[in-house]
């Protein structure tokens, strides 16, 4: 791997989880634009698009138990990329995915990197795919991710999608679609905080097409300062299928959130339910931590680490 | 261990100045290691007063007196480091946080696996199948109230005030509840102040607290005041205003 400073390794840790490049397994780490270091695996191939554009991750069928890290990294201020990542997941493969997308702004200048992913999930095949949005740095150009997930659920596949955006992120819309096949799963947890004057946009579209499909968005929010969120989700039933959409959010300050749920039964057995509650925290909660010796601030502080856990 | 002096407290109200007495001139005394039960009918300022000690709601008039000190003006917060603890009577849920997690912070410090269970156990819960549990709307009310009643074990306070711990207490019994407090009085060498309208819990106290309509209607040990407590309401001198 090619050799990185203190705050891309910090950035790294950050997202990733990771001390440089993983001992084992197949990754690409892209650090401002380009790939500072990969590898395959036995059974995990990574190929580069043109021009840096992204890459093909494909995985063996029967695929056990691996661990693919692709995370991104950018402290030069001013880029702005758009990645496509494709990822082919093999006939009864399980692995796990660990993406996730770091910005250091110490500059003026937008940078944003916009990344696609695209996942095909063959019969049977179960996918962990973990995603950590962050930024940082104290420049005034704004830190931008756009990331667009897209999932294709074969035959009786599984997808879990953890994504997580805590800190530093100026301006985020995510857009992840789904169509799941027959008796297959998706299931997506989002857990987002917003701060200062920051924006963020989460839009959810699924589509059920297959029996015996299910589909699970979970999103817990939290809005601070002068921040705003809006929430979208699209749940579409097109067969017998469960559908299930939550969008939970604690708003605080002056920050503004908007939640619109629309589910869609174009089959008679398609069973679907959104539930959305947006609230401050509520006092009694409060109350309750400061008897047990909690200041005010550390009893928010621990409600609003709880809901995010 | 613990004195008021003198209190009373008022909300916003219909009357022609605004407001609405809810305790007037209630004075009290606590001392270490008793137990003390503080009864009388719905409605009557028990809770209140309960929450006034707490630091939750402040005196219109009066003092309140911790081990020599004057803590009417203290804040929940300091109150509570000061040694002072409380379970509420409707337990709040918190999404995202475990039994573990409010029992860490109950104790003020990290607890082993065997230590949060031990709580537990001791409020007659399995604790395996609750310590890493998120403690949101999944539980049921009687389960929330014993987690509650674990949260003021763990933290060890000198005084510990518990607002109807036997509501809603399901298949556990009042006999297990009695020797929590009795355990919990023994270790802290402290005094432990209950609302209850339950036989059984009065029957322990050192001494019996009646508030009705605001008032301190009477102060006594068990004996002096379970009798009136228990007669026929007709001739019971202090439910007298109700029936």
């Amino acid at each position: 791997m090619s050799k990185i400073d203190q705050i891309q390794a910090d950035l790294l840790e950050m997202v990733a989880g990771l001390r440089g490049a993983p001992k084992e397994g197949a990754f690409n780490i892209r650090l401002n634009g380009k790939s500072a270091g990969h590898s395959g695996s036995s059974q995990v191939s990574i190929e580069f698009k043109a021009a840096g554009s992204g890459i093909d991750v494909r995985v063996a069928p029967g695929t056990k138990g691996e661990k693919i890290y692709i995370p991104v990294v950018i402290s030069e201020s001013g880029m702005r990329e758009i990645v496509y990542n494709d990822f082919y997941i093999g006939e009864g493969a399980e692995v796990e995915i660990i993406a996730g997308c770091a910005v250091h702004n110490c500059a003026q200048g937008v940078t944003q990197h916009d990344g696609v992913h695209a996942f095909r999930l063959e019969k049977g095949a179960r996918v962990l795919y973990k995603e950590k949005h962050y930024g940082s740095g104290e420049g005034t150009g704004e830190r931008v991710l756009n990331p667009v997930t897209e999932c294709f659920l074969g035959e009786g596949s599984y997808m879990e999608m953890d994504t997580v955006q805590i800190k530093g992120v100026d301006s985020t819309r995510r857009l992840t679609r789904g169509k799941v096949g027959k008796n297959a799963t998706l299931i997506v947890r989002e857990k987002l905080m917003t701060h200062g004057s920051q924006r963020a946009e989460t839009r959810f579209e699924v589509a059920m097409e297959g029996a015996g499909s299910g589909v699970n968005l979970i999103s817990r929010s939290v809005a601070r300062d002068r921040s705003s969120q809006v929430f979208f989700s699209k749940i579409e039933g097109n067969n017998a299928c469960t559908g299930h959409s939550e969008c939970d959010a604690i708003i605080m300050d002056e920050a503004i959130v908007r939640a619109v749920p629309e589910i869609i039964a174009n089959h008679v057995d398609a069973s679907l339910i959104h539930e959305a509650a947006i609230g401050k925290i509520a006092g009694e909660q409060l109350i309750k931590l400061m008897t047990l010796g909690l200041t005010r601030q550390e009893a928010e502080e621990q409600i609003i680490g709880g809901f995010l856990k | 261990m613990l004195e008021l002096k003198n209190v009373s407290f008022e909300v916003k109200g219909e009357s022609r100045d605004g407001k609405k007495e809810i305790l007037r001139d209630v004075s009290l005394t606590v001392e270490d290691g008793s137990f003390v039960v503080i009864t009388g009918p719905n409605g009557g300022g028990k809770s209140t007063l309960a929450r006034l000690i707490m630091g939750i709601e402040i005196p219109a008039s009066g003092s309140i007196i911790f081990d020599g000190k004057d803590i009417t003006g203290l804040s929940i917060t300091e109150r509570a480091a000061l040694g002072i603890g409380f379970a509420f009577q409707q337990p709040v849920r918190f999404k995202g946080l475990t039994v573990r997690d409010i029992l860490t912070l109950a104790a003020g410090r990290e607890l082993t696996f065997d230590e949060a269970c031990g709580y537990l156990v001791e409020v007659g819960l399995c604790a395996a199948d609750y310590v890493d549990r998120e403690l949101n709307s999944s539980f049921s009310g009687g389960e929330l109230k014993r987690v509650e009643i674990a949260m003021v074990i763990a933290r060890g306070t000198r005084l510990s005030v518990f607002d109807e711990p036997e509501a809603g207490i399901d298949l556990w019994s009042f006999h297990n509840l009695i020797r929590v407090f009795e355990s919990m009085r023994d270790a802290t060498k402290g005094a432990i102040i209950i609302i209850s309208h339950q036989e059984r819990i009065l029957e322990i106290a050192n001494k019996v607290v009646v508030i009705a309509n605001g008032r301190l209607d009477a102060v006594g040990t068990r004996e002096e005041i379970l009798p009136e407590l228990f007669c026929d309401a007709k001739t019971c001198r202090y439910y007298r205003g109700a029936v």
